[in-house]
């Protein structure tokens, strides 16, 4: 039973950095920086409370927070693609621009600074309740989207064309492959990947809190570095940091190790990952470059 | 007026225009959404910035926190590295300057106490700077990756250190230094009173200069800028690109920790958690609408610091977050539209018999 829990807790806390994550690896590896994704995520929670709160319909909240991440990344694209803006600047941009946005439309829609009334959401609420666990669509395509991503990257012929266009893009382009329309496609769906799993935090709490992907975006870009921007690892990282979490809440009580030191493990991991000491982790060749 | 002269100013006049003008357009929008009328907004905004003294005092306080983190990423893009960890830098900065302040003993002489907790501000900043810049220099790890994940690791490691072992209790902020507290600019100026403005301004105003001397009139700024423009050409001709990478992320992130002791000794008098609220990330926008140069960097400041203390002033009319939303937006306007917006003018400029 305690294992099942653990395995249950581990899986909720999972599935938005899996969802994001998701989104990172595809824009990263089409040569795209995911900075963004914490911004992303935070629009698609706020746009499934408006989209839940006015229709009472927790798809219409799905519908309506995946076009919020939609609307965010299409920002992301054209200035990174079409503009060749800088895309570390324009990403931090968003992340701060969304802060905002989200606050100055919570307090335009429901009048507070703080958080929304409480809306429908998928099934039952919270931990409790394996019925509502198992019932909510969400959990089951957070769970699905990392080997989904990994077989479109690594099976298809878009997949394909992500990843010649994230190391090669002149390469690429000599053969005929549209580049920045590979590139605008691999955007849209990280805005709206990422998005979901923003979604799926905001519909599982019932509400939406100021800045309440606190960061959550970030671990999901440790991830996806952390896993060598291989879909597939990177969906390990994101399970192996939500047990992380999950072990921490669980011993919480005993007092073993200040929390704070386990939120850092990502974080630090991903710094062993990126300086190489065990197995260097490789960015794709032309991620952050656009000046083709 | 020779060419390049012009080009000089057109440069420096371009960012802050296209900020100023999206500001005005998008903050336009966003004030009718809320069915306000704009020009009043706007009235407030200026009336409660720029228009009295406590606000002027305001903006000159959050403009001095503002100058340092946007140094801290001018001075790290001019070596070509971007810094991201500025937010996590300035907490450190506040935190060194905090717990120097309560190891002295009260009654230091401010002659003594300032000045050591100054180099503790910009020791704990440069340190945390120097985890990526030695990790670039020897194994060639990105830098904006490290930093990302450094400002997480720093915060949560100051949120422990001030949660379980220095605060006061039933408060997330250490104790009151015993010295090397700031004095306020209103002891000085009567007008100011009430504002945060504080002495930090003049330690902030002489770190400004002196980064532009550094990188315009000493070898070793001409060397970070040589690496930042073509690190493989300034390899060939003998500057050690891995140390002046490394040494330019100290002294970027001793910039952002310096910082710190604006709220620390100039504000509050203690270190409190989450006292940086996303100045450091704000920076970022600071350097950019600045162009890397510390001049630009002051003044850019001053533009974000007014939006910041602005968007207080309207809270009666129009939610104060609408100018963070606004920020977000100048940013993006800025890094995506100035490069186009400069090669149009050439062209025109080209196309007209380029009379210059």
């Amino acid at each position: 039973m305690g294992a099942l829990l653990f395995f249950a807790q581990t899986i909720r806390i999972a599935i938005p950095y899996l969802f994001a994550a998701a989104g990172g690896a595809l824009a990263e590896r089409a040569g795209v920086v995911s900075l963004t994704l914490e911004g992303f995520m935070l629009g698609g929670a706020f746009g499934a409370v408006l989209g839940s709160y006015y229709s009472h319909s927790a798809w219409v909240g799905l519908v309506v927070g995946v076009a919020w991440g939609l609307g965010l990344a299409t920002v992301h694209a054209v200035s990174a693609i079409r503009f060749k803006a800088d895309q570390i600047v324009v990403g931090v941009a968003i992340n701060l621009f969304t802060v905002g946005i989200t606050r100055f439309f919570l307090q335009l829609a429901f009048g507070s600074s703080s958080n929304s009334p409480r809306v429908a959401g998928f099934g039952g609420e919270g931990v409790a309740g394996a019925v509502g666990f198992l019932t909510n669509p969400l959990i089951w395509m957070g769970v699905l989207v990392m080997p989904v991503v990994w077989w479109v990257v690594q099976k298809t012929t878009f997949g394909l064309r992500v990843r010649a266009v994230g190391e090669h893009p002149m390469a690429a382009a000599s053969v005929g492959v549209p580049v920045n329309r590979v590139r605008y496609v691999a955007v849209l769906a990280s805005g709206a990947l990422a998005a979901l799993g923003g979604v799926y935090l905001a519909l599982d709490q019932h509400q939406f809190t100021d800045s309440m992907t606190a960061g959550r975006g970030f671990i999901a870009l440790a991830a996806v570095i952390f896993g060598r921007w291989d879909p597939l690892r990177a969906g390990l990282a994101c399970l192996l940091f939500a047990a992380a979490e999950t072990l921490q809440i669980q011993l919480q009580a005993a007092q073993l190790i200040p929390s704070q030191f386990v939120a850092m493990i990502p974080y630090v991991l991903t710094i062993i990952a990126v300086a190489g000491v065990v197995g260097r982790s490789r960015a794709p060749a032309a991620l952050g470059r656009t000046e083709d | 007026m020779n060419a390049n002269v012009k080009r000089t100013i057109e440069e420096a006049v371009l960012p802050p225009l296209v900020a100023l003008v999206v500001a005005l357009i998008v903050g336009d929008l966003l004030i009718l959404a809320y069915g306000q009328a704009p020009s009043a907004v706007w009235r407030l905004l200026v009336d409660g910035t720029w228009g009295n003294a406590y606000g002027f005092g305001q903006v000159l306080y959050k403009a001095t926190t503002l100058t340092c983190t946007g140094l801290a990423v001018a001075m790290s893009l001019r070596a070509g590295l971007f810094n991201i960890g500025a937010e996590g830098q300035l907490a450190a900065g506040g935190f060194g300057a905090g717990v120097a302040g309560l190891a002295l003993p009260a009654g230091t002489p401010a002659f003594l106490a300032v000045p050591i907790c100054v180099m503790a501000a910009m020791l704990c900043g440069g340190l945390v700077g120097a985890v990526p810049g030695a990790l670039r220099a020897k194994f060639g790890a990105h830098e904006v990756i490290v930093t990302i994940m450094l400002n997480f690791i720093v915060l949560a490691l100051l949120n422990y250190f001030v949660s379980a072992k220095l605060h006061v209790p039933e408060t997330l902020h250490t104790p009151e230094v015993h010295a090397g507290a700031m004095p306020r600019l209103s002891n000085l100026i009567g007008a100011f009173h009430g504002s945060a403005a504080n002495w930090t301004i003049v330690i902030v105003a002489l770190a400004a200069v002196a980064a532009w001397w550094f990188l315009f009139k000493t070898r070793a700024g001409y060397e970070l800028r040589a690496v930042g423009l073509q690190p493989d050409a300034a390899e060939y001709a003998g500057v050690k690109v891995g140390i002046t990478w490394r040494n330019a992320l100290i002294v970027s992130g001793a910039l952002a920790g310096l910082g710190g002791i604006n709220f620390v000794l100039g504000y509050k008098g203690y270190y409190e958690d989450g006292f940086t609220g996303g100045a450091g990330f704000l920076g970022i926008a600071v350097a950019l609408v600045g162009r890397n140069h510390p001049l630009g960097v002051v003044l850019a400041a001053l533009f974000f610091a007014t939006l910041s203390q602005g968007g207080l002033a309207i809270n009666a009319m129009v939610p104060k977050q609408i100018v963070e939303a606004l920020q977000g937006i100048v940013i993006i306007a800025v890094a995506t539209s100035v490069p186009e917006v400069r090669r149009i003018l050439r062209n025109a400029v080209s196309k007209s018999g380029g009379q210059n």
